[in-house]
């Protein structure tokens, strides 16, 4: 408990009449770089304003470093907040902007200019002290307004979706940057995106959002391999979601009996009768298109519909019986199926995660 | 009025400033982007440019005995400004215009700056009701404001109704009448300047500066009232020009207590038709407005007033 910087207890938010968060909980460990993936509008900014101290929540309280916040104004709390479109004073230079919180603070001119400068160098951008904002690229600006979100040392930095208004290769770089930035400063990191895959490349934890509760939290690994729920399943790592029935067939396995035919799944210690409707979730990379009949006769026919290249990838998109696609994707090689071939759908038994197993029960 | 001539001329000088080659000019002259502007150089030549050069000849000229003009040469009508009454006359105007400016600010930035802050069917209210006065002659809705001013008229009834005084207080034809008038003519032009640069503040910044460390109040000095000066400049300089010019107002308000250098200026015009020497009274008075506005640019280093200047 000691080395948890930030914990939000039930935290409520409604605005008029939508309610955005709807009690969640988290809890921070001191150094975690934990990223709140979701769509837009599933509350993951509105959570981050209530921990800056923006936004005052409705019920529920927040804690920073074990001490009670949540009636704390923001310029009292030990947060800063990196903003979507970095929020850079327009009519300030870098060194300027950078120095804003400890001018503030009434600390010293010389003491101002060597931290100013020591940001500036750990983001890269020496030399650039007496630009203007408006003189910067998008990739520069948002490094200043990183420098001058740190030069306060504070006990957890919040980012907004930082590299969303930069270009995909610039977005890639500073995700490596932003990464190496965190593990040398050991501050606490809150980092918002809606995007899976910076998600997965940046955090400890991710923290999956949803209509304004928390889906899944847990390692990129966990949430990406073990989903907990379809839709954690789908929004990270768009996964294919097979619904059938089930019947232990012992060995901690499951098979999956659906219209188009059987296929197993392991129960990973969950407790399944035979009967009980469940839905699995397959990796689009973990699924294989077999021509002909398997040995085991396990696998749902399926007939190809399209091929396409995405980035050097090839996806297969087959569809079952009722119409529900399924996405087959592996690196590069073309296949000698074409639209319109009947093949059988398989996975490995380790590779498919029953989901939605609360819901259900 | 002088701050739409104003309004027109920047874009003539971007149009026709710079230099270029004679065959080049030659093909240009007829091309489509020329011949549109054509319109603009009438409009300012004719309506701008030319009443602006008359009045600078027609203030080095003498009065006729009669009426209108010789065409003699003289420096007189410049000197005679020097004269002490008239050097008071400005000193006076001067003095309201930068009390009315102070009010008209104190009364129009917050003013401005909170309706920028308001939902959009409230921006648009509150528009609307500033618009509607707009609506009458501004010389009528003068005459309403004796009404409120006179002795034992609305503002004494008021006060004396709630026993806040216990004789007329006879405001009318006075200096604060006067004030008074002018800053109620003048707000909406302050109002509207403000708003229009808040509006477009971008409160994540106020945000970002409460992020930061500041307080509330340190963060509208530092961002928003740094980022809306603009907008308070422009606003002053719409407050003080014309409220040099407002001679309708001391006029109606001020009896004939209240001289300034517009009265002066329509008195030498229409009553003592000394021509020349109203026209040398403007030119004085557009010099100064032209240092005032200069001053303000230099002294902001707000280059961009909102796009007036």
């Amino acid at each position: 408990m000691n080395d948890t910087i930030l914990e939000l207890y039930q935290i409520e938010k409604s605005f008029g009449d939508v309610r955005v968060l709807n009690g969640i909980d988290l809890s921070v460990p001191k150094g975690e770089f934990i990223t709140l993936l979701g769509p837009s509008g599933c509350g993951k900014t509105t959570t981050l304003r209530i921990i800056a101290g923006l936004e005052t929540p409705d019920r529920g309280r927040v804690f920073l470093a074990g001490k009670d916040v949540t009636d704390l104004e923001p310029n009292k709390r030990n947060v800063n907040t990196v903003f979507q479109n970095y929020a850079l004073f327009p009519h300030m230079n870098v060194e300027a902007n950078i120095a804003y919180s400890l001018k503030l603070k009434r600390i010293d001119k010389q003491t101002i200019s060597k931290t100013v400068k020591e940001a500036l160098d750990l983001v890269q951008l020496a030399g650039y002290e007496k630009r203007m904002p408006d003189e910067l690229s998008g990739g520069q600006r948002q490094r200043v307004a990183i420098a001058r979100a740190i030069v306060n040392e504070p006990a957890v930095l919040l980012l907004d979706e930082p590299l969303g208004a930069l270009d995909l290769q610039l977005r890639h770089q500073m995700q490596i940057e932003l990464k190496r930035l965190q593990k040398r400063l050991g501050v606490t990191f809150i980092y918002i995106t809606h995007d899976q895959e910076e998600a997965l490349n940046m955090s400890d934890r991710i923290a999956v959002m949803r209509d304004g509760k928390f889906e899944q939290i847990g390692t990129p690994a966990q949430v990406y391999d073990h989903p907990r729920t379809s839709y954690v399943a789908r929004f990270v790592g768009s996964a294919n979601l097979i619904s059938g029935t089930a019947y232990n067939v012992g060995e901690g396995l499951i098979r999956l009996d659906t219209e188009d035919g059987p296929g197993l799944v392991r129960t990973r210690g969950a407790r399944i009768m035979d009967g009980q409707a469940i839905t699995v979730a397959v990796r689009r990379e973990s699924v294989t298109l077999v021509t002909g009949e398997t040995n085991d006769n396990l696998g749902l026919r399926a007939v190809v519909k399209e091929k396409n290249y995405a980035g050097g990838v090839l996806q297969i998109i087959v569809s079952l019986s009722d119409g529900r696609e399924l996405v087959s994707s592996r690196q590069g090689i073309d296949s000698p199926l074409k639209a319109g071939d009947h093949v059988l759908v398989t996975w490995l038994p380790d590779q498919g995660v029953i989901v939605d197993l609360e819901e259900a029960g | 009025m002088n701050t739409e001539i104003r309004r027109g001329s920047p874009a003539v000088l971007m149009t026709g400033g710079e230099p270029r080659k004679r065959k080049a000019s030659f093909r240009r002259l007829f091309d489509a982007a020329t011949i549109s502007v054509v319109p603009i150089y009438v409009f300012t030549l004719l309506f701008v440019v030319g009443p602006l050069v008359y009045m600078v000849v027609l203030s080095f000229l003498k009065r006729a005995e009669t009426w209108g003009v010789l065409r003699e040469f003289t420096w007189a009508n410049y000197s005679n400004i020097l004269k002490p009454v008239y050097l008071k006359t400005f000193y006076e105007s001067l003095k309201l215009a930068s009390f009315t400016t102070l009010f008209v600010a104190l009364v129009g930035y917050p003013f401005g700056y909170f309706m920028a802050r308001l939902t959009a069917v409230w921006k648009r209210r509150m528009m609307l009701l500033l618009m509607i006065p707009f609506w009458t002659s501004s010389l009528i809705r003068l005459y309403g404001w004796i009404i409120i001013f006179r002795a034992n008229g609305t503002l004494d009834n008021i006060l004396m109704g709630i026993g806040l005084t216990k004789a007329p207080l006879k405001l009318l034809y006075t200096y604060s009448a006067v004030v008074v008038g002018m800053i109620y003519a003048l707000v909406p032009f302050m109002i509207f300047a403000v708003y229009s640069s808040a509006e477009k503040l971008d409160w994540q910044l106020v945000e970002a500066a409460r992020d930061l460390g500041a307080t509330p109040w340190q963060a509208f000095i530092t961002v928003s009232f740094r980022l809306t000066l603009p907008g308070l400049l422009s606003g002053v300089v719409l407050t003080f020009i014309p409220s040099m010019g407002l001679f309708f107002i001391a006029d109606i308000l001020g009896g004939n207590k209240v001289i300034l250098v517009g009265n002066l200026i329509q008195e030498q015009l229409m009553k003592a038709r000394n021509w020349p020497f109203a026209a040398a009274l403007s030119v004085v008075l557009m010099i100064l407005t032209s240092i005032m506005i200069a001053l303000y640019r230099k002294v902001s280093g707000v280059k961009d007033l909102e796009g007036l200047v």
